[in-house]
């Protein structure tokens, strides 16, 4: 299949090198010998560290957030989404919107003299650009975090949505009629039928926030920063002796990625279920 | 009539507020790339100017080569992905062969591997064969996450095909690019358009892939669109985010459709 053979040559390959390039065989800084040496630069780089921790704590956040969100919101709109077509439609769009765009527009619309700034001034509840709450460029990532909730919970709410238009509410209503109060109908009839279509999103939502760039990239500091922008100014630091340290970051980040992607082919045996990952 | 759903509420509370969500930040970005002098606290912009617009068009900024560029590149890439998926999907749609579980393996990994694993690894790569800076190695690396999504999508197209079809009309007499032209193609036609918009959407929004193998020499929509950004002019940036978002607005128009159809 040729498909196969561009993955294999182009990902593969660029893999290959990668993996050399961290192993002491990066030609252009004289290294020629098998060392873990930048593995071990990496694990004691201050950046790398802020960055990992940073990384895994926005990355799992805005996950558990968008989860919750996700399935509270699908929960509410299931009522309504029977005939509304536009729904539908409306939940695509962030899907669709690049994360650079997103970064832009959240970027000029939460600045301290942004249009919220603005609107909160008008209101009387603040006084000045300063008093605004910093939201973008923040120390916590908390507009990234934005960011990531505003693009995926709205694509986990369509992955749950397809389970609940396709379970009906039978169920839901015969543990009604046994007197099921609204929580416990929800606990024990709704959420296990929900629950593996949350946990593959939220696998797939995962990943792409821990890979995240552009967003971090335009909404962040550089320091903390996450592992993609720093892996990305040590590939094109001035020092070429770093560019090995992003070799080694690029193939533990690979690393995670093929792990959680195993997880997620053991959660999804069939292949129907790919075609709704409608993913970027 | 079931006894929660008699609760249905109706859909309008919640299209109102998606609604505004989506067209508020849009009619903000309006605004903004005809405003002028417009600063805190100002609700509204105290006077209006087409300098963004004009400055757009303008064949000094560079955005008309970098949006030619991006359209081609995007083009391209999604035709090539298109091609290349089509044989893949089939195969993995109809027929059960060793190893199935692995390529499905081979093919997401791409997709959700990092972007700036991807790039590294395609520099180096590219690099070793002098490849980069080039429009080449912008295409075979923007390849790396359209082409597996491209199969995927058109497994499911080719999962819904009735292979049988194709056999009758071979019995009937037709040869097999007629096959091709008024049987398979006709049937999962839906899939490829779906797949194309999304192929070209993943090319389009690439940033940081065509950065680092494009040596910044191969300059698209999204990399003059920083460039605005970090130069600290809002009105352009805003311009230029609206023709950045075209693509999405076609998109959704054409899913839209697609819902009300089926």
């Amino acid at each position: 299949m040729p498909s196969l053979l561009v993955i294999i040559v182009l990902f593969g390959g660029g893999l290959v090198f990668a993996l050399a390039g961290s192993l002491g065989f990066f030609a252009p800084v004289g290294e020629s010998a098998f060392t873990l040496e930048n593995f071990g630069r990496i694990a004691h780089d201050r950046e790398v560290r802020a960055a990992f921790i940073f990384t895994l704590i926005l990355t799992c956040v805005s996950t558990a957030l968008s989860a919750v969100g996700g399935i509270l919101l699908a929960v509410w709109l299931r009522r309504q989404m029977q005939k509304s077509a536009i729904l539908k439609t409306l939940l695509q769009i962030p899907l669709a919107v690049p994360h650079l765009a997103i970064s832009l527009i959240l970027l000029n619309l939460l600045a301290p003299s942004g249009i919220f700034a603005r609107i909160f001034y008008a209101f009387g509840l603040i006084d000045a650009p300063s008093d605004f709450p910093i939201l973008v460029m923040d120390a916590y990532g908390i507009g990234i975090c934005l960011a990531y909730i505003l693009k995926e919970t709205p694509f986990i709410a369509l992955v749950v949505l397809t389970i609940l238009v396709r379970v009906g509410d039978e169920f839901e209503q015969a543990a009604q009629n046994l007197g099921a109060t609204a929580w416990q109908r929800f606990r024990f009839v709704t959420l296990p039928f929900i629950a593996p279509a949350v946990v593959f999103s939220s696998l797939i939502v995962w990943v792409f926030t821990f890979g995240a760039f552009e967003v971090p990239f335009v909404l962040g500091r550089s320091y903390p920063t996450m592992l993609a922008v720093a892996a990305n100014r040590k590939f094109n630091s001035t020092d070429l002796t770093e560019r090995p340290e992003a070799f080694a970051l690029a193939v533990l980040m690979t690393i995670v990625t093929t792990l959680f992607v195993w997880l997620y082919l053991r959660f999804t045996r069939n292949l129907v279920e790919f075609e709704k990952t409608s993913i970027f | 009539m079931s006894v929660i759903l008699k609760k249905t509420t109706n859909p309008r509370i919640a299209v109102a507020i998606f609604s505004l969500a989506v067209t508020l930040p849009l009619a903000w970005l309006i605004v903004q790339s005809f405003a002028r002098n417009w600063r805190f606290p100002a609700l509204f912009p105290p006077e209006s100017s087409w300098r963004a617009w004009s400055y757009l068009l303008d064949s000094a900024s560079g955005v008309s080569t970098a949006l030619l560029n991006s359209l081609v590149i995007a083009l391209l890439v999604t035709i090539l992905a298109i091609c290349l998926a089509l044989p893949a999907a089939r195969g993995i749609a109809l027929h059960d062969f060793k190893g199935k579980n692995l390529v499905l393996f081979l093919l997401l990994l791409p997709i959700l591997s990092p972007a700036i694993a991807t790039a590294i690894g395609g520099h180096a790569l590219f690099l070793r064969y002098g490849l980069t800076d080039s429009y080449l190695s912008v295409i075979l690396a923007h390849l790396i996450p359209t082409v597996p999504y491209c199969v995927l999508t058109l497994t499911g197209s080719f999962l819904r095909f009735d292979v049988n079809l194709e056999a009758q009309a071979r019995t009937l007499g037709a040869s097999a690019t007629q096959v091709l032209r008024f049987v398979t193609l006709p049937s999962i036609a839906p899939g490829i358009g779906v797949s194309a918009v999304f192929a070209f959407l993943i090319s389009w929004s690439q940033y940081l892939t065509t950065w680092l193998i494009g040596g910044g020499k191969i300059v698209t929509l999204p990399l003059v669109l920083v460039g605005f950004q970090r130069s600290g002019d809002e009105t352009v940036t805003a311009a230029l985010t609206l023709i950045f978002l075209i693509p999405t607005i076609i998109f959704v128009a054409l899913t839209a459709r697609f819902w009300r159809e089926n």
